[in-house]
């Protein structure tokens, strides 16, 4: 294993007079299976590594990469990067992040029982999660897959203003796709657990999500149009407050791209929601002791009783408006530039159960899939449309699964029409959590 | 980019332990991006990754390794890792000699990206910029990005293929963002083909800014879009990506023979109108979807997926070929070296028909015309299908008339296929990124103007 530090520094220690470079060096090891009908369909395995470089000369921007960490490679992109720095405009605000005093959560984040187990036992487990998935329903046909994968991954970045960060991080996981059919009909469930360590691995979590999601819609019906209150099950609120967090970037925010711009203070959302960011919080599989550019990972409170209090700043974005970074720097990759943006989001949970919530409910539907998330929601005008499926709630009961229909409404709107918070508080391998959320004003699209 | 006689040896290496198959893919891949935002060039990128992947086939299992490490040492390591799951696998098989080595190299007419100065890519979006700011005071945002790549690959395997091939794509898009009393509006444009810098020859890009600006503003005034089941007209420029997602995944041999695909079984059966006639065309030229050769080393095809409604045939890789003993249709494709294979699709459009596009219009008493859809999702195994409107306006008594907001419109693929009731003969390729399993590839959809009987419109408007 190289030590990317030592590489990191290498190259960070080759900034010439007023020159700015920061290096971030990757090195994964990860393995991927794959099985179909008991037998392996593939087994990948793999290390790889690279580097990005960025250089910043006379305040203009630079970025270069290679996808191997061989000396050769590396002098190659620091020239490329230096090159590249000229075309730029000037920015008076471009620069790396500087240290800032704050002290990373020092999260023990790696597991060595992933490297250590046989591949052997590995497979085992995604076959054995074939079999206990199918066993589970006997309207599940087939599976389309079964599959394990993980993956260890180290990083280091190292600037030439003093900053030395290295995380290292190990997740695994298990999911699985299954079909069911009932007459002439085919539905499919997709069912996931991770973990950061091959033990803490939960198949019967796993084949119990694939089962249910597989069945639950068997012999719904398209529903007719309608305005109701729509309640999102944890898995569909976590992609509704990544969105929502992701418009308070800085970034979008500075560049006039979010419906929070120039908001702060104001009354955004129900009194009762309070929207945290917080990647120092180990529960979350974004967690990390660094965000992306070095800077120690912390809490960042977003909205608070319904204000909004502040935004997810890079070094970049706060320099430009003189406030603090928040630790929130994201990097698309060896190949990309960091952009601020919400590591970890949770809404804080409430009171009461999703049982609870949906009996006050007299018309409603309660939400459990939905699809065209990214073509369906615009961050700039909080337009909201996507393709929907679930139950419809009628006097506080839940009655017949409904399909094919879309919900429409606004992301601002909402934020206010949020009428409970539900105390479910679930941790989702993407990043973000989510939590039952009863939102009135749907429009529901459907016959 | 490697010897022969290496190639030879890693292969051999690799069936080493038995297999039915082995392939290598060695792949380099360099590319450039620039972004303007806000009037300012925020930063090039650029870079190289190159490496090779691996992987024995033995049944239905597929061993797959790689690595960036392209020494003798390296590759042989890979095969080895690949080969691993083979241990206990008593067949073996002959490897066919190398056929001579097929090399489809670049037109030497084209432009290699390299080879053009940075500065001049960065004058092309500075002039969309200025070109979009000019189209009003309403535009507040303008952003716009150039990137351009040179893909080399070569791909061996044990059936006797030697196929060396170079890709070079260009793409450029803006963003335009216009600030009115009813809040902030976003208009987009792309252009990208497998071409060099020479792209920019035929194209108009201030028209392009205009084009991106104009959708903007005129959004600005659109009213919320109605929901509920109303006939919908796709303009020839926008819709493409409907039948990628209503019928072209479901069309992949992978998913079919999985029988996770709505069109399992159905070959030689009515799946679509008349009107339909689908093709799955890795040949047209320059397109998004083009190449010489797939990932797989097959020459790329022009294949009839749905002839006048009726089934032909699916799309298929070299692992489903070999599953049910028929040729890859050249639909093999891979995101990187760091990727196996799998069935992808090329460019996939429908083909033109006889009315005009205003005699389908004028023949609509109300409904939706649109003129531009943004990304979608499908369920192959259910048909189920979403996808935006980017750019859409109401026809009311068989003319276009208010612009309308943004949604997205769902359905299912085998009933929109059956109830298109109407096809133009107009015509048009836009490009996309396909993703699949994690893997994104570039992809061209097409179609001309037409128009199905009701699709479900999810705004927030009463229909």
């Amino acid at each position: 294993m190289p030590d990317l530090i030592k590489i990191g520094q290498r190259i960070a220690d080759m900034a010439s007079g007023g020159e700015e470079i920061e290096a971030y060096a990757i090195w994964e090891r990860e393995t991927s299976i794959r099985v179909y009908n008991s037998e392996i369909e593939s087994l990948t395995t793999s290390e790889s590594s690279g580097i990005g470089i960025r250089v910043i000369r006379d305040k203009r921007v630079g970025i270069s990469y290679a996808g191997t960490l061989e000396d050769d490679d590396l002098k190659r992109a620091l020239e490329e990067a230096r090159d590249n720095s000229r075309f730029a405009s000037q920015d008076p605000f471009a620069g790396i992040a500087e240290p800032d005093g704050v002290d990373g959560p020092k999260l023990n984040l790696w597991s060595v029982d992933i490297t250590n187990t046989p591949t052997e036992n590995k497979i085992s487990l995604a076959l054995e999660l074939e079999k206990v998935t199918l066993s589970k329903d006997r309207r599940i046909k087939s599976l389309n897959s079964s599959n394990y994968g993980d993956v260890s991954v180290e990083s280091a970045i190292v600037n030439s203003k003093g900053i030395a960060s290295y995380t290292q991080q190990t997740y695994c996981w298990l999911w699985a796709y299954a079909l069911a059919m009932q007459d002439d009909e085919t539905q499919t469930g997709f069912g996931l657990h991770a973990s950061r360590d091959f033990a803490g691995i939960d198949l019967e979590y796993a084949a119990q999500e694939a089962a249910y999601k597989s069945t639950r819609m068997l012999g719904a019906k398209k529903p007719k149009s309608s305005n109701l209150i729509a309640v999102f099950e944890p898995d569909i609120s976590s992609s509704f407050i990544g969105i929502i967090s992701s418009t308070l970037s800085a970034e979008a925010v500075q560049k006039g791209r979010s419906i929070f711009s120039g908001r702060v203070g104001e009354n955004v959302a129900n009194s009762r929601l309070n929207l945290i960011d917080d990647p120092s919080d180990p529960r979350f599989f974004s967690s990390a002791n660094y965000d992306d550019e070095g800077l120690a990972s912390r809490q960042n409170l977003l909205i608070k009783n319904g204000s909004l209090k502040g935004y997810l700043y890079d070094s970049y974005t706060a320099r430009k408006e003189g406030v603090a970074p928040t630790g929130s720097a994201i990097r698309g990759g060896i190949a990309g530039s960091c952009s601020p943006g919400p590591r970890a989001p949770y809404i804080e949970p409430g009171e009461r159960s999703k049982e609870e919530i949906v009996s006050e409910i007299t018309d409603g539907v309660l939400i459990q899939s939905v699809s065209g998330i990214h073509s369906g929601v615009n961050p700039v005008s909080g337009d909201f449309s996507v393709g929907a499926e679930g139950i419809r709630i009628h006097d506080g009961e839940l009655k017949e699964p409904i399909k094919e229909f879309t919900i429409a409404s606004n992301l601002q709107k909402m934020l206010l029409d949020i009428r409970s918070i539900g105390s479910d508080l679930t941790i989702r391998p993407s990043g973000a959590a989510g939590v039952t959320l009863a939102i009135g004003n749907i429009n529901l699209s459907g016959s | 980019m490697i010897e022969s006689n290496l190639v030879e040896k890693v292969i051999r290496s690799a069936l080493s332990r038995g297999g039915d198959f082995a392939e290598i893919f060695v792949e380099e891949k360099t590319t450039f991006s620039a972004s303007l935002d806000d009037a300012i060039v925020e930063e090039l990128s650029s870079g190289t990754a190159r490496g090779a992947g691996i992987r024995v086939r033995y049944g239905d299992t597929t061993g797959f390794a790689h690595t960036a490490d392209l020494s003798e040492n390296g590759l042989l390591r890979a095969a080895q890792a690949a080969s691993s799951l083979a241990q206990n696998s008593s067949k073996s098989r002959q490897i066919m000699a190398l056929q001579e080595r097929v090399f489809s190299p670049i037109d030497p007419l084209k432009n290699l990206p390299m080879t053009i100065a940075k500065d001049r890519k960065i004058e092309l979006l500075k002039h969309l910029n200025d070109a979009a700011r000019s189209a009003g005071s309403a535009i507040r945002q303008v952003g716009a990005s150039y990137s351009d790549s040179l893909r080399r690959f070569l791909v061996a395997n044990s059936d006797g293929v030697f196929v060396e091939e170079e890709q070079i794509r260009t793409r450029i898009s803006i963003s335009a963002i216009a600030l009115g009393d009813t809040g902030m509006q976003g208009g987009y444009e792309t252009v990208a083909m497998t071409k060099g810098f020479e792209i920019f020859q035929d194209l108009d890009i201030e028209q392009m800014a205009l084009k991106a600006a104009n959708r903007a503003i005129l959004k600005l005034s659109a009213r919320p879009a109605p929901s509920g089941q109303v006939p919908v007209v796709l303009n020839g420029l926008g819709g493409g990506v409907l039948f990628h997602e209503a019928c072209g995944h479901g069309l992949e041999a992978d998913h079919v023979l999985k029988e996770s695909s709505v069109y399992a079984g159905k070959i030689g059966r009515s799946v679509a109108s008349p009107l339909v006639t689908l093709l799955d065309d890795g040949t047209v030229t320059d397109q998004w979807g083009t190449f010489h050769h797939d990932d797989e080393g097959h020459i790329s095809s022009k294949n009839t997926l749905i002839q006048d409604g009726v089934l032909v045939d699916y799309m298929w890789d070299q692992t489903q070929g070999d599953r049910t003993k028929r040729d890859s249709s050249g639909n093999g494709r891979r995101q990187s070296y760091a990727h196996l294979p799998m069935v992808r699709m090329t460019n996939t459009y429908l083909m033109p028909g006889e009315s005009t596009p205003q005699e389908i219009i004028a023949d609509t008493e109300y409904g939706i015309y649109v003129s531009q859809l943004g990304g979608g999702q499908v369920n192959t195994a259910t048909g189920d299908f979403v996808f935006g409107m980017t750019e859409a306006y109401l026809i009311e008594d068989g003319r276009i008339t208010a612009p309308l907001r943004e949604a997205n419109l769902i359905g299912n693929g085998p009933e929109v296929l059956a109830n298109i009731d109407a096809v133009a003969n107009d015509f048009s390729i836009v490009p996309g990124t396909c993703g699949k399993d994690g893997q994104s590839v570039p992809v061209g959809c097409g179609q001309p103007t037409l128009r199905i009987k009701a699709v479900t419109v999810g705004g927030t408007a009463g229909a």
